[in-house]
């Protein structure tokens, strides 16, 4: 793990991660009036953990026990032949999601190609009835026309910064932090 | 990751567990109701087949139209091969067609070594088959198998019993599962074990009664009497006695060793119908896993960024 560089500021920290997914998970209640027919599917990797934690908060509020899946979306990326080949990651999907309400769950929503590529991963999965989307960070900069059904921050940036995401189940292992997201100038202008 | 699949033992460790990792997730697209991912979608694979073959060619096939590549069928039988056309201005001809990857299956061993080292062909070559060679896709569908009923192969016993002489299989799968980690012990009449052995990472042994008891999964390979142009065994019977897998062998086994065979089958000859028909022979989802993994190779072959390194194969 890099250490963080000193142009790093962050914007959120594990209180603020922890509002705003409580937060967003009664907006996804709300919306949907209950749990019944939802299906939360999270993007790999943080995505995931994003959306397990919505599940374990969802759970709580409704009174059951609610999983969260992982739907990767590799295979459909429309950048596979820029970069070598990735790995996969994995794919589980709790439920059948035909008819059902599936709520896409990732980090950082940005150009918004991989939640088109979500899209097309769900319909060769099934016909869900509708599709929604949770992310904690819209940094803006959209590529498609794609928007977030909750959002957990807002935040404008310059395509000259990165935003990262760093939660305890995938980073912290090593380097100890605690769930922040940080932005840091970069040349490229580049972000999950 | 490399550029061509030509043997088991190219692979490092990180490759091929990359490979089986891979086709562990692919293989969930088989119980989907769409089967089929958009990976290498305007993609041509080529199947470049100059022997025989049902299952590797339907295999590869199946798993390049799963990734929605266009597969084109080439067989020697009924082109210009049997014609005197040479392997050279076959591959000429198919790299004018743009095929990114080539899937050759070639009766004489070094074939596709000849495709991947020459510049007739830019696309990603694939041994699917080289005379009595090597046969790598095989090798990652059987320890694919292995690995989803034994768990990591590190310190596994795998037993491979046969025809080892004529056997690309058994060549292909002693490389892979020693850099695996499992133990390979080969048994096969003194006449069926090719000469060099000694040098491979492996135990020998002529008796399959002494080397059952130890096995974790126990891999018959068929007699290939088309290869034979001598008399290796004195008959079709003792071979079967002393080399078969029959129902009483099968009871020494420990009881979560599988039994398996790359196909075809000789049923009554290197294994009794009972056996390839019980609950621990793997040999129907060996075909099942086939297609997973060779789309897993396909896909890290050729799903990414050309890697358009010219000259150093």
């Amino acid at each position: 793990m890099v250490a963080v560089p000193a142009s790093a500021r962050t914007v959120l920290d594990d209180q603020d991660i922890s509002r705003a997914l409580t937060r967003i998970t009664h907006e996804i209640l709300e919306k949907n009036r209950d749990s019944a027919g939802l299906v939360i599917l999270g993007i790999p990797t943080r995505g995931v953990h994003l959306a397990r934690r919505i599940a374990e908060r969802m759970s709580q509020v409704e009174g059951r026990e609610i999983v969260a899946g992982a739907l990767d979306v590799t295979m459909y990326r429309d950048d596979l032949r820029l970069k070598p080949a990735r790995a996969l990651e994995h794919t589980e999907i709790p439920d059948d999601v035909d008819g059902k309400v599936v709520v896409l769950v990732d980090d950082v929503l940005f150009s918004g190609r991989t939640i088109r590529a979500a899209l097309d991963a769900l319909s060769d999965i099934g016909r869900p009835r509708a599709v929604q989307l949770a992310v904690l960070i819209d940094r803006g900069h959209r590529e498609l026309p794609i928007r977030a059904d909750f959002v957990g921050k807002n935040l404008p940036t310059s395509l000259a910064e990165k935003v990262q995401v760093r939660l305890a189940e995938s980073d912290s292992a090593e380097s100890g932090e605690r769930d922040h997201v940080t932005i840091v100038q970069s040349e490229q202008g580049e972000s999950a | 990751m490399i550029k061509h699949l030509l043997s088991a033992g190219d692979l490092s460790k990180d490759d091929a567990t990359r490979v089986l990792d891979t086709a562990e997730e692919l293989l969930g697209v088989a119980s989907r109701p769409i089967k089929k991912l958009p990976t290498l979608r305007g993609r041509t694979v080529v199947n470049l087949f100059f022997e025989d073959s049902t299952r590797t060619r339907i295999s590869f096939e199946a798993a390049a139209k799963r990734l929605s590549a266009d597969v084109i069928n080439f067989s020697a039988k009924g082109s210009s091969v049997s014609k005197g056309e040479s392997l050279k201005d076959t591959a000429l001809t198919l790299q004018a067609m743009g095929a990114d990857a080539v899937v050759i299956r070639h009766g004489a061993s070094g074939a596709p070594h000849r495709l991947a080292q020459s510049r007739w062909t830019r696309g990603a070559v694939v041994n699917a088959g080289d005379g009595t060679h090597e046969h790598p896709t095989q090798a990652l569908l059987d320890a694919f198998t292995m690995r989803r009923h034994l768990g990591d192969l590190d310190g596994k016993n795998i037993t491979i019993v046969g025809d080892v002489l004529h056997s690309r299989v058994a060549r292909s799968n002693a490389l892979l599962l020693h850099t695996l980690g499992a133990h390979v012990t080969l048994v096969a009449p003194p006449t069926l074990l090719p000469v060099g052995v000694g040098a491979w990472p492996v135990e020998t042994s002529y008796s399959l009664d002494d080397s059952l008891e130890k096995a974790d999964a126990v891999m018959m390979l068929r007699v290939q009497a088309e290869r034979m142009n001598a008399a290796y065994f004195p008959s079709a019977r003792e071979y079967s006695r002393r080399y078969g897998l029959d129902v009483a062998r099968m009871g020494r086994l420990q009881d979560h060793a599988i039994v398996m065979h790359p196909g075809p089958m000789n049923r009554g000859m290197e294994i009794t119908a009972d056996v390839a028909d019980s609950d621990r022979s793997v040999i129907v989802e060996q075909v099942t896993n086939g297609v997973a993994v060779r789309m897993a190779v396909l896909y890290l072959l050729v799903g990414g960024a050309d890697t358009d390194t010219e000259g150093d194969a």
